[in-house]
């Protein structure tokens, strides 16, 4: 069993808020994972801190037994590991293969010399990013021709996919999603959940989500993390953390009675 | 891409196919013909600038319209220049700011970097000629106006061409110097902490003439030598038939206005070529993607930190090598060019042409040069011609003579550089020629076979499977 | 909501008190370090004891870098109020105190002309001079609310570098406006304050023996009136901003816009007297430069602009008590500067290079602590 990811008592404190608290989190190479809580639980701060936009106060962030507190970002992501953004932030006066393009920057090699004295490798580093760019845009199951596309005019579905795209072009061990089904409608949610399937069953990559839609945590975690108030509170298989009161608790109140969460 | 019907496109397509060709080819020739009979014609020249311009936005496929303007730039604008040199120093000029403008337009157009002060890479360049192609070497420890112009220089003058490259990595190392430590200032900061970056260029360049003078202070530096000619260019019998076809005595100086002018659209060629370069490569879409969200492109593998001292280095570098031909061309150079003035009406040519376009920055340049150097003067001439006149201003009754001399068009830049600065914000923050507009626009005539933008329906994903 | 309970009282006393401090404080520390340079170079020059000169020197020194301090808090005020509640460097601020500085002389220039001024005696010198500070206030809290409803406000919601360039844009144009303008009225672009009442005389404060040479410390009437204002003005801000319902909103608009309004606070009218208040506070500035540099013209307003600005960051941009302390601190750098760089290095550079001082002192500060002096809001975004 070797862990990815390993968080030890990770700790990110802003001014006298503490945003999050001794979270220890394991994450198993090729599996699928959720991280799941009550609205401002802190999980994407979880999720800024291992990537390396926050640094934490107190703790240990592992990633294939490497240290990487303290990395800048952009080296994060060349040692493997991407995300996707809550409120999607792609590029958006770029088209659709351009944002793509950006997410494979640290598999592209081309250099600055080489663009302006437009050698023969730069052409073929160009190309081959490009359709890199274009078989992503496929297998995300976007229609061909939308490569072309400026990233805002297209619908809030596709943008999602097109993230995970951009994701996926840095070609990633890890890859953290951050509430990638939020705003869609049922089949969207559908393939969406097939899709991450696909990334641990035909590329190999270890997912963690940070999802609020049940049907989706349920369904396809191996295991789930769950997060209030800045700390772990539990851990565990779905039919696992269905069950745990306190779970029950952070989600529907102190005075709930004790019931399952029921999948809507 | 939907053409709109608008009324400026409907004039356009006048100028599409071999007939619109022809059409244009008249409209220069009638542009020619008018400054054939009057060289010196104001309206001739601006007309003479906007046929550049039309030719830009007619719909003809790239070749001809490359071969239009070449005709203007390469024959019409020459054969103009030997009746009044005046135009070739427009030429120049623009050339100049042109490339100063697309350097800039690297920085705050490509990378989002608001930098106030960039008109000290300018300076850099232009001193560093300065100080070597002239006498300055020996006169290090004497004070500004004590000493004699010797005959002979301690570089000979066809050092010029090594300083082009030097005067390059020069700037493009203060590029890198400056960047430092302003890289992870925001963007307001970042702009006071360049604005007071070129202030204390220039403030130094006005007083390292002590204890060792570099730079002589505010008397500037003269006389700098300019890169010698072949023989044959400044040859008796070239210059006699040049006199003969102009009209009026040719000598080495209007050669040398001539070689100045095709030198800086060299230049200028060269950094359309490379800034068009970088744009559509994997460093033009670093920057672009900093500039849109630079927390997004870190979490891409974007090294921000390098991405942004690139942008600095290059900017910095077109202005250097220009600086040298500056230099070079006045054979003069003084701490008064590199004014903060200086570096705001370069952001307003980049404004006015359109943040991030190169053919908008290039015209922007044109634009406000022109305004600068020609409008302007010409219009403070006029006026200094009706104060000696009896006229009066009409409907005030106050007679022209009475005028203050603080009154003139040309010292009122800053007037219309700031009220075009806060209209374009307000009404047009995009520019004459969007950058995204020129985006497409550059794409028309490509042959990298991208479809057009056609979407083919809602195709389920399970269909896509066979990659 | 009610208000808490003010005690005006504290709400004068505790500025004094910060002023008082950052006065004393800083005056000690930059003459300590003076000192501590004039004793390490001595040895540097046989012509002059650098020791004896910067003893001679430093009293004067200190009046001046104390009242330049407090035109430079003054300004910066302005734009930390300005910066607090719209997140926006107003870069056109330095023209606001220059037009408030022309119309204050403009208006002692009409009463010279009236044969006013010449015959007053101090009292009725005391009022022309505050009644030229009101009208510069007037004048330029006026031109800062209508800059900011036509330039600025239709670009609220534009990304940021929208409205710094329109800022620019405006900066540029009020310089030649007024040049145009001071062309039309008196056929120059320049305006020397009129010489009137006994300002100009000193009061000995005491007298030093230095080698056998009495040397006198004097302080000018003009210089205790520049104080004696600046004083006043920040109070009264401070009193204003801490202890009124005015001041409260403004606060509230500076820490969360949205809110503010929801709380049923009319935020234009709110970021409009911001403006106002910054620009009089400037205005007022403006009048009092001139009353000690006696000279203005368009372009008066741009570098001392920048330098309060580099005041205002200084002391923690947002921060009204910040302004207070990083303009006497700038204050007293550039009169340091200014008087010692020469003799601390031989000729070699001299007064010129106070500005690039400036400049250098706000590179550092962006690099090595950029939330200022004393904190305040955080100026880099997460």
């Amino acid at each position: 069993m070797s862990f990815i990811l390993e968080l030890d008592k990770v700790t990110k404190r802003f001014g006298g808020l503490v945003a999050v608290s001794a979270v220890d989190l394991r994450i198993e190479a090729g599996s699928i994972s959720s991280v799941i809580g009550p609205n401002g639980a802190g999980k994407t701060t979880i999720f800024n801190t291992i990537t390396g936009i926050y640094k934490p106060e107190e703790g240990e962030i592992r990633f294939d037994g490497k240290t990487i507190v303290g990395m800048r970002p952009d080296r994060i992501t060349a040692q493997g590991m991407c995300r996707t953004f809550q409120n999607i932030r792609l590029f958006h006066n770029m088209t659709v293969l351009e944002n793509i393009m950006v997410g494979g920057h640290t598999q592209t090699p081309s250099t600055a010399w080489g663009a302006v004295l437009r050698t023969r490798r730069f052409k073929q580093s160009e190309e081959d990013a490009r359709q890199e760019a274009q078989r992503l845009l496929l297998y995300v199951g976007l229609p061909r021709g939308l490569g072309d596309q400026l990233a805002r005019n297209l619908p809030y579905g596709q943008q999602r996919r097109v993230e995970i795209a951009r994701a996926l072009a840095s070609k990633p061990k890890l890859i953290l999603l951050d509430e990638p089904t939020a705003g869609m409608n049922p089949q969207e949610t559908e393939s969406a959940t097939r899709l991450f399937r696909r990334l641990r069953d035909e590329l190999g990559i270890t997912v963690v989500l940070i999802e609020h839609d049940m049907k989706v945590v349920m369904g396809i975690s191996e295991r789930i993390s769950v997060i209030d108030y800045g700390q772990k509170i539990a851990e565990g298989t779905p039919a696992e953390v269905r069950k745990d009161q306190r779970v029950i608790e952070a989600y529907l109140g102190r005075h709930a009675e004790s019931t399952t969460i029921s999948m809507h | 891409m939907s053409v709109q019907a608008t009324s400026m496109n409907r004039f356009l397509r006048i100028f599409s196919g071999p007939f619109g060709a022809l059409l244009m080819l008249l409209y220069a020739g009638a542009v020619t013909y008018l400054l054939t009979l009057d060289p010196r014609s104001l309206l001739g020249r601006l007309l003479l600038f906007s046929a550049l311009a039309l030719i830009y936005f007619i719909p003809q496929r790239p070749a001809v319209k490359f071969l239009l303007g070449a005709a203007i730039a390469l024959m019409i604008i020459p054969a103009i220049g030997l009746r009044n040199p005046f135009l070739l120093e427009i030429g120049f000029q623009i050339a100049v700011f042109a490339t100063l403008a697309l350097g800039l337009n690297v920085v705050v157009g490509f990378a989002g970097l608001l930098d106030l002060g960039y008109v000290a890479f300018f300076a850099v360049g232009a001193y560093l000629w300065a100080f070597f192609g002239s006498q300055q070497i020996w006169h290090i420890d004497e004070a500004p106006g004590t000493f004699t112009v010797f005959a002979t220089f301690p570089f000979p003058a066809w050092w010029f061409w090594i300083f082009i490259p030097l005067g390059t990595l020069a700037a493009a190392g203060m590029g890198i110097l400056l960047g430092f430590p302003v890289l992870r200032l925001r963007g307001d900061y970042l702009a006071i902490v360049t604005l007071g970056f070129g202030e204390v260029i220039r403030v130094l360049a006005n007083n390292l003439d002590k204890p060792i003078n570099l730079t002589n202070g505010p008397q500037g530096i003269t006389p700098i030598q300019r890169p010698p000619l072949p023989a044959f260019l400044i040859s008796a019998e070239l210059l006699a038939t040049l006199s003969k076809w102009a009209g009026r005595p040719i000598n080495e100086n209007d050669v040398y206005g001539f070689f100045f002018y095709f030198l800086g659209l060299v230049i200028l060629g060269l950094t359309i070529v490379i800034a068009r370069r970088l744009d559509r490569s994997k460093l033009g879409r670093s920057w672009t993607a900093i500039r849109e969200d630079d927390i997004a492109a870190v979490a891409m593998g974007v090294p921000l930190r390098r991405t942004k001292l690139t942008a600095f280095a290059i900017g910095a570098a077109f202005s250097g090598a220009m600086g040298v031909l500056y230099a070079a061309n006045r054979t003069f150079v003084s701490p008064e060019t590199f004014s903060l003035t200086a570096s705001i009406s370069i952001l307003v040519m980049v404004i006015l042409g359109g943040l991030g376009s190169i053919p908008g920055v290039v015209m922007g340049a044109t634009v406000v040069t022109l305004l600068n150097i020609d409008v302007l003067q010409s219009l403070s001439l006029q006026l200094s011609s009706l104060r000696q006149g009896p006229d009066s201003i009409p409907l005030l009754g106050i007679p022209w003579k009475d005028l203050p001399t603080q009154l003139d068009p040309a010292r009122y830049q800053r007037f219309f550089f700031g009220l075009l600065l806060i209209l374009m914000m307000i009404f047009r923050p995009e520019g004459m020629v969007p950058a995204q507009r020129a985006r497409l626009e550059l794409h028309e005539g490509d042959a990298e076979g991208i479809p057009g933008a056609e979407i083919e329906g809602d195709i389920t994903p399970d269909e896509k499977l066979a990659d | 909501m009610h208000l808490r309970r003010v005690n005006p009282f504290k709400e004068i006393l505790r500025p004094l008190g910060q002023l008082l401090i950052f006065v004393v404080g800083s005056a000690a520390v930059i003459s300590a370090i003076t000192l501590l340079l004039a004793v390490l170079l001595r040895p540097t020059r046989s012509d002059i004891d650098i020791l004896q000169v910067t003893l001679v020197l430093l009293p004067q020194v200190l009046i001046d870098g104390i009242t330049l301090g407090f035109m430079y808090a003054i300004i910066a005020m302005g734009y930390t109020m300005v910066y607090g509640v719209l997140e926006f460097i107003n870069f056109a601020h330095g023209e606001f105190v220059m037009f408030g500085a022309f119309a204050g002389v403009e208006l002692l220039i009409w009463l010279n002309a009236q044969g006013v001024l010449k015959t007053a005696e101090v009292g009725l010198a005391l009022v022309w001079i505050t009644l030229a500070v009101v009208v510069g206030m007037v004048v330029a809290g006026g031109l800062a609310v209508t800059t900011e409803r036509l330039a600025y406000r239709p670009l609220r919601g534009a990304p940021r570098l929208v409205p710094l360039i329109a800022a620019i844009g405006v900066s540029f144009l009020l310089q030649d406006t007024m040049r145009f303008l001071q062309s039309a009225i008196n056929g120059d672009f320049y305006r020397t304050f009129p010489e009137f009442g006994p300002f100009a005389q000193r009061l000995t404060l005491f007298t030093v023996d230095m080698n056998g040479r009495p040397i006198d410390v004097a302080i000018q009437y003009k210089s205790i009136m520049l104080i004696a204002f600046g004083v006043v003005m920040l109070v009264a801000l401070n009193y204003m901003v801490n202890a009124t319902r005015l001041g409260k909103a403004i606060r509230s608009v500076a820490q969360d816009q949205k809110t503010a309004a929801l709380m049923g606070i009319d935020v234009n009218r709110i970021i409009a007297l911001t403006f106002l208040i910054g620009g009089a506070l400037g205005g007022a500035a403006g009048v009092l430069w001139a009353f000690r540099f006696t000279r203005v013209d368009p372009y008066m307003g741009f570098i001392p602009g920048l330098k309060a600005f580099t005041a205002a960051v200084l002391g923690g941009i947002g921060s009204i008590v910040g302004a207070m302390l990083g303009g006497m601190v700038l204050g007293l750098l550039e009169s340091f500067s200014a008087a010692y760089f020469s003799i601390f290095s031989n000729g070699a550079f001299g007064a010129e290079y106070k500005d690039i001082f400036a400049f250098g002192i706000l590179i550092l500060v962006l690099i090595f602590r950029p939330q200022g002096l004393l904190g305040g809001k955080t100026t880099q975004k997460a």
